[in-house]
């Protein structure tokens, strides 16, 4: 059947008959880059249209239908008039850092997509410590958000970045331990891994209420994590007016916006990959027909679709939630999230040691 | 005990939140829920109540007659000066003088719909037309001379 | 290296909110003090807006002069054009007919329902939830659907004039009023569900913003804002003015005078304002909608007050008259310039975030405090 895991396969064998090994891997990465910018801009386009359909079926509004068929290119539209937008800088701000700070939070972006199984065997980078380096380079995100904070010379801008800093550095705690929850079921740090463990059941059918409980308080975190509604504090349009990128315009803005959308699309990718099996179809126990029939559905539909499932389910939180102030905020990770899923993670390594789940 | 109240406190907030996501997926899932108008598209069915309040225009019959007398009763009513009515003589054919509206200027741009003209008006010459597209190209446009060219006083309107 | 921004001596950070915020609901420009992320001090500055509309309205006749309050606190133009007619009608000692003043307050009910819909959906999109506020306007369109029928207008109504109404209520009025009730009735558990009950909202919302009962009549604060705090100030109940003391309704008063309490006031009074007019619709006795009056009105010479309860709180209009056609001297008293006053008070000490709840409770409108 196609797959991307044969074309990329064709495209190694092609590339190592006709070129050295040193030419086909340059070749390779130069490709895999290509592939990455495409996939970027392309997410962001259907992740920004996904989200004002979202917004405005929920507002009982229509959202965009003007731009193409069903409002379709309205994005893209918004794109081009980013493009030919003047990128301004303000005169008091610090220049360098501060045409610097999208680039870090794209690259930071681009970086995460590296160890994503897409698909079964499509995957850039089979990183025998994957999850280790999503938690490590996600934390990397609040240095763009500070040096755009600071480099603004902007008093708004200074306490998106500050709150920002706070939230970011805190939930990336209950973040990382629900992560950490999986790991322990799964014994593995490696990502593709962790989704041959779910071959027989993903870990949130498996894992018995301790893993419906941490894959809560995973989602919580990383709408905290990703700067989205109800904890937008860094922008929290009522309050610091846009927060860290007030003073942003044009296309430094739009790196910014399109950094945000591949942060979730990433952090929810790493959630599918983790509690929903990531590419793994959908099984029921030994009821072979039904097996047979999802394992017909390509791999990588099953991955985009647990993905754009829990992009959705934080869409949701967004048009329906009001944010909260920043000492609710702490509140809730210090006194709530951390200690539930300390006690959690101790509840799923004592499930893991006993052999009690699926 | 503490620990009671810890997870009835973190259940009935869970709880108020989820009721909140089902009513927006309710209205996520119900486009007929859905009020929005595509305003230039639906021009031809767009329905207004008989007394909204457009602009003043003044009635005209087929006979190109209207019911203004030119008694400024409008122009004194209007806080603005939105109206500014330039009278003439007429002959009437028994040869006396009467008096009439030459020109019956109505500045659309300072008007602000209060209808205190269409109700100081004593003959009902002038009333409120349902239209609302008023945007123009050239500001002069918005000044406008209600009534219409060559067009009489109706007979008996006193 | 970035350059030292504007703060006081002792490293407080001075932040202008406004006029151009998402959060001030127009043009108001607060100076605000603040530590980290702690409020020190609220400084409001007006001016931005000011159209001298109470010496406009010395160059206009009695009958003229009520348009321009339509702008004012244009989301209750009815309840204003409503006092300034009666103070009008007080003046020259106008009886009005009956079926005026029903459907005068039936007008003002259905203007504060407006007026406390849009104020709820813009109090929950202050608080980030965008949702609310798109939801608050079906209802508020339907109020301004019945409105437009009637009076021809939607926001600037100017459908009061001295001695009734200026026109009689359209044949469906009744009809679409009674729609309209049935419509809120189905759709007010959605504010619960929505906005009221969400965990986040309450904590938002209970215990910040305090104002005591006796700190709301200093600083004269009046309506919600003053019932929040159990000030009872309704003047519809103290002052009664047309047929209200013919009414059967209770003025809300919540006692804990935080944020939360002045919500829960603005959310039962639409309750309240649905219960009057259940009252009046179907009871809107015959005869005229207007009485008799002159074509010039001249007030006699002397000094006229008169107070009504708009969706903010206590609007009152003073006419001085020398006996000619025009006032001499007109002077508003607008709720919203008193409770904005009780914003620093409040305030103070609480997070910037809240700052912003806060003002969402106090219901400004910024032309209202800076005519």
């Amino acid at each position: 059947m196609w797959s991307f895991s044969k074309i990329s396969k064709l495209i190694d064998s092609w590339l190592s008959v006709n070129f050295s090994s040193t030419w086909t891997m340059v070749i390779e990465m130069v490709i895999a880059g290509i592939a990455v910018i495409t996939l970027f801009a392309l997410l962001g386009l259907v992740l920004v249209l996904m989200e004002r359909r979202v917004a405005a079926w929920i507002q009982i509004r229509l959202g965009p239908n003007r731009v193409g068929p069903g409002g379709m290119l309205q994005s893209l539209a918004d794109t081009l008039k980013l493009l030919v937008k003047e990128g301004m800088t303000p005169d008091g701000a610090d220049k360098f850092l501060f045409n610097l700070a999208p680039f870090i939070a794209m690259i930071v972006a681009m970086l995460l997509m590296a160890p994503i199984a897409f698909a079964s065997d499509f995957q850039l980078w089979d990183l025998n410590i994957g999850v280790l380096y999503v938690t490590a380079i996600s934390s990397l995100m609040v240095i763009s958000i500070l040096m755009a904070g600071w480099a603004s010379n902007n008093k708004y801008s200074l306490m998106g970045a500050m709150r920002s800093g706070a939230q970011i550095v805190s939930y990336e705690l209950s973040a990382g331990l629900s992560i950490m929850s999986i790991v322990v079921l799964s014994g593995s740090l490696n990502l593709n891994e962790i989704i041959q463990s779910q071959a027989d059941g993903w870990w949130l059918f498996k894992g018995h209420i301790p893993v419906v409980i941490a894959f809560i308080i995973f989602i919580i975190a990383v709408t905290a994590e990703t700067n989205r509604a109800p904890f937008d504090l860094a922008e929290a349009e009522s309050e610091l007016t846009a927060g860290f990128h007030t003073e942003y315009s044009g296309m430094k803005f739009a790196l910014f916006f399109l950094a945000e959308y591949i942060n979730v699309f990433i952090v929810c990718a790493i959630g599918a990959t983790l509690f929903l099996g990531g590419w793994m179809p959908f099984h029921i126990g030994h009821w072979q027909a039904f097996n047979h029939v999802m394992d017909f559905i390509p791999s990588s539909i099953w991955f985009f679709g647990k993905t754009f499932f829990l992009i959705f389910l934080i869409m949701w939180f967004r048009w329906t939630f009001p944010r909260l102030r920043i000492d609710q905020l702490l509140d809730l990770e210090w006194k709530y999230l951390l200690p539930i899923s300390m006690f959690n993670i101790l509840l799923i390594t004592l499930m893991a040691i006993l052999g009690w789940h699926f | 005990m503490f620990i009671l109240k810890y997870i009835k406190e973190v259940y009935s907030g869970l709880k108020s939140l989820v009721v909140g996501l089902r009513r927006t997926l309710y209205y996520f899932s119900h486009h007929k829920e859905i009020i929005t108008q595509q305003y230039p598209d639906n021009r031809d069915t767009l329905v207004f109540p008989d007394r909204f309040k457009g602009e003043v225009v003044m009635v005209h019959d087929d006979k190109n007659e209207h019911a203004c007398t030119g008694c400024t009763a409008c122009e004194l009513a209007c806080p603005n000066a939105t109206i500014k009515i330039i009278t003439k003589f007429d002959i009437t054919p028994e040869g006396k003088k009467k008096k009439a509206i030459d020109k019956f200027v109505y500045h659309l741009e300072l008007c602000t719909m209060c209808n205190l003209c269409v109700v100081a008006c004593p003959t009902d010459a002038i009333k409120m037309a349902q239209t609302f597209e008023h945007s123009v190209y050239n500001r002069a446009e918005l000044t406008k001379i209600l009534n219409k060219p060559d067009s009489k006083i109706r007979d008996g309107v006193e | 290296m970035v350059e030292e921004i504007g703060s006081t001596a002792d490293g407080n950070i001075i932040l202008n909110v406004g006029p151009q915020h998402p959060a001030t609901h127009g043009v108001l420009h607060l100076v605000i003090t603040i530590n980290g992320e702690t409020i020190q001090k609220v400084e409001p500055h007006l001016g931005y807006i000011h159209r001298s509309i109470e010496k406009m309205c010395e160059s206009l006749t009695y009958r003229q002069f009520i348009y321009v309050t339509s702008r004012m606190d244009y989301l209750s133009s009815h309840i204003n054009n409503h006092a300034c007619a009666l103070c009008v009608e007080k003046g020259l000692q106008i009886e009005v007919p009956l079926r005026a003043q029903v459907i005068r307050v039936l007008m003002d009910e259905l203007t504060r329902i407006a007026s406390h819909e849009l104020w709820w959906g813009a109090m929950a999109m202050d608080l980030g939830a965008f949702t609310p506020f798109f939801h608050a306007f079906r209802e508020r369109e339907a109020i301004n659907d019945i409105m437009e029928e009637t009076c021809g207008a939607r926001l600037t109504m100017n459908y009061m004039v001295p001695g009734g109404v200026m026109q009689d209520i359209h044949p469906n009025f009744q009809k679409r009023v009674k729609e309209f009730i049935a419509l809120f009735k189905s759709k007010v558990s959605e504010y619960n569900e929505l906005v009221t009950g969400n965990i986040i909202f309450q904590n938002r919302m209970k215990g910040v913003g305090n104002l005591s009962a006796a700190d709301a009549i200093s600083f004269g604060c009046t309506g919600p804002t003053a019932r929040g705090s159990g000030v009872s100030c309704d003047i519809r109940k103290l002052y009664p003015y047309e047929i209200y003391d013919t009414i059967n309704f209770e003025e809300i008063l919540e006692t804990e005078g935080d944020s939360f309490a002045r919500y829960m006031v603005r959310v039962r009074e639409m309750s309240q304002s649905i219960s009057i007019i259940e009252q009046l619709i179907d009871n809107i006795p015959e005869g005229d909608f207007q009485a008799k009056t002159k074509a010039v009105l001249k007030l006699p010479k002397g000094e006229f007050y008169q107070r009504v309860e708009t969706a903010r709180g206590d609007f009152g209009v003073y006419i001085v008259s020398e006996g000619g056609t025009t006032p001499y001297r007109i002077k508003f008293r607008s709720p919203g310039f008193s409770n904005l006053s009780a914003l620093d008070h409040m305030a103070r000490g609480s997070k910037l975030g809240d700052l912003v709840a806060m003002m969402g409770t106090l219901d400004l409108v910024i032309p209202d405090i800076d005519r």
